[in-house]
């Protein structure tokens, strides 16, 4: 969901406020208290004062994790840092050019340098950054369901898509979405003949399949 | 101006594939609208593999339903869960829910149909007037032309995205920088490919998008407690009464205005537009105290705006080659991929997919009006599906979908791989929308940058020389250096916030 909001001066979506109902988790000091219901309902005047109402209510609707500290947020600032000071590595072996003459490397270069600079400005702001959300235990759901489609790729050339597919939103289903044993089954069996049905019945397409 | 074409563009939208993709476009708009997850550019991004056989005017017929279609879609969750499907309908909620409370859900659903469509259909016929005179002035415009446009477009959505201005700019920079990988235009010579033959004629667009916004946006939601939800309120009598409409009609003229005004700009758009439009209202109004607790005219209003909004942002997509938002990026990727590069060439050389394309939503608006008074009791079942049923079967279609684009397990690898990515940025506050549209620009910028520079024999300055690159580019630093030179003024007063609201605006 992405949502017009001048992020410079208030709290980003995800994470900026605690949802009404979810248990703070030891918040970092400035957050303010949880917000009700009814201090949506106030309704508020300024754009801008909406626009902080807009968030709460998304973040309301939709229950995300708290806000991380501000290792997290200095963590995120290195990684940008590296990411550019590697790619400025890249682009000088390329060639750096100059402004008469722009070779390879110029454009590349002047990116990273854009990104080190903005990195350190974000490290220089961690302390004050609430719009990066925690990595809490759901996180971890993210890193099986990352595995069902690892796992899709590695054997889709061997073995064709049906098993790994019908394995894949098995896992989704049953272990990720909490669906009941028997749903789970029937559906992601449903799911792949209808695939097959689809793509290699009908459309013939050249996916790898097994039967 | 010359009828012909604009009446020629209308026997295109009439071929039968071309109304039947049409309805398509409408209704998985409309149904993506309804459920909350994925949002339209999410959808259209994993949908992308299947435009590919298809003629490029059908294929954007079908992607720009979607858009718009999502926009009427939005309305049903706010109004009768105070779930917004769509973040261009979250303002909706707070009096769109509050009359549904009253038990006049139908009221407010009407309302919010019959003014999307007003806001829709007039902004068609203005976009027709506008369009082809902003195509015309654009012909002539040159490298440093284009190079100060695409530095001002990727700055403007970086500006009003979601979450932090900094950050948005990083995802912007470094989706200019993934647009270098490959082979470089000018020398030829292979950057940042490792070695690597797939990465030799560049990244993908197609991958990157359905990784970023479709899988990204799956692995971000699964994070989300699943509260069950509550059965919708019963939906009676979607006609407003004649009291409702006379109210609402002065916030669908300002609505309809607005909402076209905002949606041209870049990273203006449906959201901000919505926004905007609530506020108006609530300014205006003589009685501002009913807003919240059930005023038509805050449901009016926004909805009609955020329908215009999504209608005018096709302009700078399609007389500039400037997309002014995430999911006109992904637009203007099907339109490369289909081979017609969009820019001010495209309403005289291609006429009848520019008129198609924009006639094809009068029929579209149409559909949906349909859809949305007698049929809304079918879109309201709809909200009964689960999320967690939907989840893996979008991962699926995500994952085969990209392997029929070239047959290539390599890209089934950068889906997941640009997945990931997308799920962290979100995590850690980054909007992936600005990183996908620098994407998109990047090789324009570039290629017009390094021209203009041998233009200019290396005098940076020369930008400033011609008129239009000029101003641009003045626009560009303002909106650049005016926020840092506000923050290092004294610490931070009340009296800051009005400054903020025109930013915005």
């Amino acid at each position: 969901m992405t949502s017009a909001h001048d992020g410079a001066h208030t709290p980003g979506s995800p994470g900026g406020r605690t949802a009404a109902g979810a248990t703070p988790q030891g918040d970092p000091g400035p957050v303010p208290p949880a917000r009700t219901v009814e201090d949506v309902d106030r309704t508020p005047s300024s754009l801008h004062d909406l626009e902080d109402a807009v968030h709460q209510l998304e973040h309301d609707a939709e229950h995300r994790p708290p806000p991380a500290g501000t290792t997290t947020n200095l963590v995120v600032a290195g990684l940008v840092v590296a990411l550019g000071a590697a790619a400025l590595v890249g682009s000088l072996s390329l060639g750096a050019g100059s402004a008469g003459n722009p070779g390879s490397g110029t454009w590349p270069m002047i990116l990273s340098l854009a990104i080190v600079v903005l990195g350190l400005a974000l490290a220089a702001s961690a302390r004050g950054t609430s719009d990066t959300e925690r990595f809490s235990r759901s996180s971890w759901l993210v890193l099986a369901g990352l595995g069902t489609m690892v796992v899709f790729v590695a054997v889709i050339e061997v073995i064709g898509f049906e098993i790994p597919a019908a394995l894949l939103a098995f896992v989704w289903l049953r272990f990720l979405g909490g669906e009941g044993w028997r749903t789970s089954v029937i559906t992601s069996i449903g799911v792949v003949v209808a695939f097959y049905l689809i793509f290699v019945a009908a459309l013939s397409v050249p996916i790898p399949h097994l039967f | 101006m010359d009828l012909a074409p604009v009446l020629n563009g209308f026997t295109v939208v009439l071929e039968p594939t071309n109304l039947l993709y049409c309805l398509i476009g409408v209704v998985v708009g409309m149904l993506v609208g309804v459920l909350p997850g994925l949002g339209p550019a999410a959808t259209i991004a994993i949908l992308l593999p299947i435009t590919i056989g298809l003629e490029p005017v059908t294929s954007v017929i079908m992607l720009a339903g979607i858009f718009y279609g999502a926009q009427y879609g939005g309305t049903i969750t706010s109004v009768l869960l105070k779930l917004p499907g769509e973040a261009s309908s979250v303002v909706t909620v707070f009096d769109g829910h509050a009359l549904a409370r009253q038990g006049k859900a139908g009221t407010a659903l009407g309302i919010a149909a019959i003014g999307s469509f007003i806001g829709g259909t007039i902004s068609i016929v203005a976009l027709s007037f506008l369009a082809p005179v902003v195509a015309s002035f654009a012909l002539d415009f040159g490298p440093p032309e284009y190079t100060a446009l695409a530095l001002l477009g990727i700055l403007l959505v970086a500006t009003v995205s979601s979450g932090s201005r900094l950050k948005a700019i990083v995802a912007a920079c470094i989706g200019l920088l993934l647009a270098t990988v490959g082979r470089d235009a000018f020398t030829g010579g292979e950057r940042f490919t490792f070695g690597n033959l797939n990465l030799a004629d560049g990244l993908d667009f197609v991958p990157i998008a359905m990784g970023l916004f479709g899988l990204g946006e799956i692995l971000y939601n699964l994070e989300e407690r699943h509260t069950s939800v509550q059965a919708p309120a019963k939906v009676a009598n979607v006609w407003p009464s004649r009291r409702d409409l006379r109210q609402s009609s002065g916030a669908i003229g300002r609505g309809s205005v607005l909402g076209f005004v905002l949606g041209i700009l870049p990273g203006g758009g449906a959201t901000l537009s919505s926004l905007a439009a609530y506020a108006v209202e609530k300014k205006r109004s003589k009685t501002p105290e009913r807003f919240g607790k059930g005023a038509v005219e805050g449901v009016a209003g926004p909805e009609t705006a955020n329908n215009a909004a999504a209608t005018s942002s096709f302009i700078p997509l399609l007389t500039l080659g400037i997309p002014a938002n995430a999911t006109m990026a992904v637009i203007f990727g099907a339109l490369l991929i289909a081979g017609v590069p969009p820019g001010p060439r495209l309403v005289t050389d291609e006429p009848e997919l520019f008129w198609g394309v924009v006639n094809s939503m009068y029929i579209g608006n149409i559909l949906l009006l349909i859809m949305s008074i007698p049929l809304v009791g079918l879109f309201v079942k709809i909200l009964r599906v689960r999320p967690a049923i939907l989840a893996p079967i979008t991962v699926l279609i995500t994952l085969i979908g990209v392997y029929t684009v070239n047959n290539s397990t390599f890209d089934i690898l950068l889906v997941i791989v640009f997945g990931v990515l997308g799920y962290l940025m979100k995590k850690v506050g980054f909007d992936p929308g600005p990183l996908l549209l620098a994407f998109v620009l990047g090789t324009l910028l570039e290629d017009s940058l390094r021209r203009s520079l041998l233009i200019f024999d290396g005098d940076a300055l020369g930008f400033f020389g011609r008129p239009i690159s000029g101003t641009l580019l003045v626009a560009f630093l303002l909106v650049a250096f005016l926020p840092l030179i506000g923050k290092a003024l004294p610490r931070r007063r009340p009296a800051e916030h009005p400054s903020d609201t025109k930013e915005l605006v």
